[in-house]
């Protein structure tokens, strides 16, 4: 199993030349192609972020953070959900930058490899911007009654921060 | 986000001005700032990669493979479209869109698919409407980039372990979505289907 884990990198890159490989795909000029695509995503990415980790590194050096976390440790410690991500889970639906700033800082102050860190990086690899997806798709359909939309998507969400802690714990 | 910015500032400098730690603030609002610029220098390299990956992916014809071999499965999950073959694969190609991580192809394919279902219910959001967002809101991203080169830019011993705990979330997370989509769009009041 951890053998695997760690080749699937390798494997993905290999699977992925050679599949392009038989479909005569220009495998280089694309790979090129897609990396200077990257490079545009993270220099759109910069500004919010400096700007967000900024907000956040204050907000930890005050104790707000703490206070947060304090206040709903309890319910979270209920759930299973550590309570040092109180402060990722309370901005991951409104902002990607704003999620991956406060997740980052956590991996930063608690190491990536830590139960923490870990459980912040599966929060953000297992939901999504909810409230921006929801008015990007219902903003161009014209939708002004979302009904349950909302109610439904934030259940989403917060399963998955439960199955996020739940999975680190099972899988580490 | 302006309002969301301001009152994370403002909070910290009140708390700071309650707790006697108006110096750590001060320190810390300048290492943010620092520390902003580092992460996405380190993690460029890990980010930029995938990106090339996903192209040579995309180009491939990964996307429309996978489209095909979901299309049974999005037929369940959207009834009321199943005959609708414009419907079908837009949401088709959406899904292995988002599967693949490519948001900037996935959101556009799921706009148009959601264009078309609002033609039959004009300002109100469909069962089959609130399906689409919630799957788009929830995420099925196979292999998470962005989060595994954070954890690459800050010296984790295997950025990628956190896969199978991933893939275990997404899946549960996508689950209850569903299923909060089906218990709800029967208890909730209204013109419904």
């Amino acid at each position: 199993m951890d053998r695997w884990v760690t080749m699937v990198v390798p494997l993905l890159l290999s699977g992925v030349a050679l599949w392009g490989c038989v479909k005569r795909v220009d495998v280089y000029g694309a790979l090129c192609a897609g990396a200077a695509e990257g490079l545009g995503v993270l220099l759109r990415i910069v500004p919010s972020l400096i700007a967000l980790l900024t907000a956040v590194y204050m907000l930890r050096a005050s104790g707000a953070l703490e206070l947060c976390e304090r206040a709903l440790a309890p319910a979270l410690e209920w759930l299973g959900i550590p309570p040092e991500t109180v402060g990722l889970m309370l901005v991951r639906p409104v902002s990607g930058s704003a999620a991956l700033g406060v997740g980052a800082e956590l991996m930063a102050a608690y190491g990536p490899d830590s139960t923490i860190g870990r459980t912040a990086a599966v929060m953000l690899g297992s939901t999504e911007t909810t409230f921006y997806t929801i008015a990007v798709y219902f903003g161009a359909a014209g939708i002004r009654k979302t009904r349950y939309t909302i109610p439904a998507a934030l259940c989403a969400d917060l399963a998955g921060f439960i199955a996020a802690s739940w999975a680190v714990r099972v899988c580490f | 986000m302006s309002v969301i910015w301001s009152v994370m500032v403002l909070a910290s400098v009140l708390c700071a001005a309650a707790t006697g730690r108006e110096g750590d603030v001060a320190a810390a609002a300048l290492e943010g700032a620092a520390a902003a610029v580092e992460l996405c220098l380190s993690m460029a390299g890990v980010l930029c990669l995938w990106t090339g990956v996903m192209e040579v992916m995309k180009r491939s014809g990964l996307t429309e493979g996978l489209s095909r071999l979901l299309r049974p499965v999005l037929r369940r999950l959207y009834p009321d479209f199943a005959g609708d073959r414009e419907v079908m694969d837009s949401v088709a190609a959406n899904v292995s869109a988002n599967l693949l991580g490519l948001g900037n192809a996935a959101t556009p394919l799921g706009i148009r698919a959601a264009r078309r279902m609002s033609l039959r219910s004009p300002g109100v959001a469909s069962p089959a409407l609130c399906m689409l967002v919630v799957c788009n809101s929830a995420s099925i991203q196979l292999i998470p980039t962005t989060v595994a080169s954070v954890r690459a830019a800050q010296g984790s011993a295997a950025p990628f372990d956190i896969l199978p705990a991933v893939w275990l979330a997404s899946a549960l997370s996508v689950s209850v979505g569903i299923a909060a989509v089906k218990l709800l769009g029967r208890l909730w009041p209204g013109e419904g289907r």
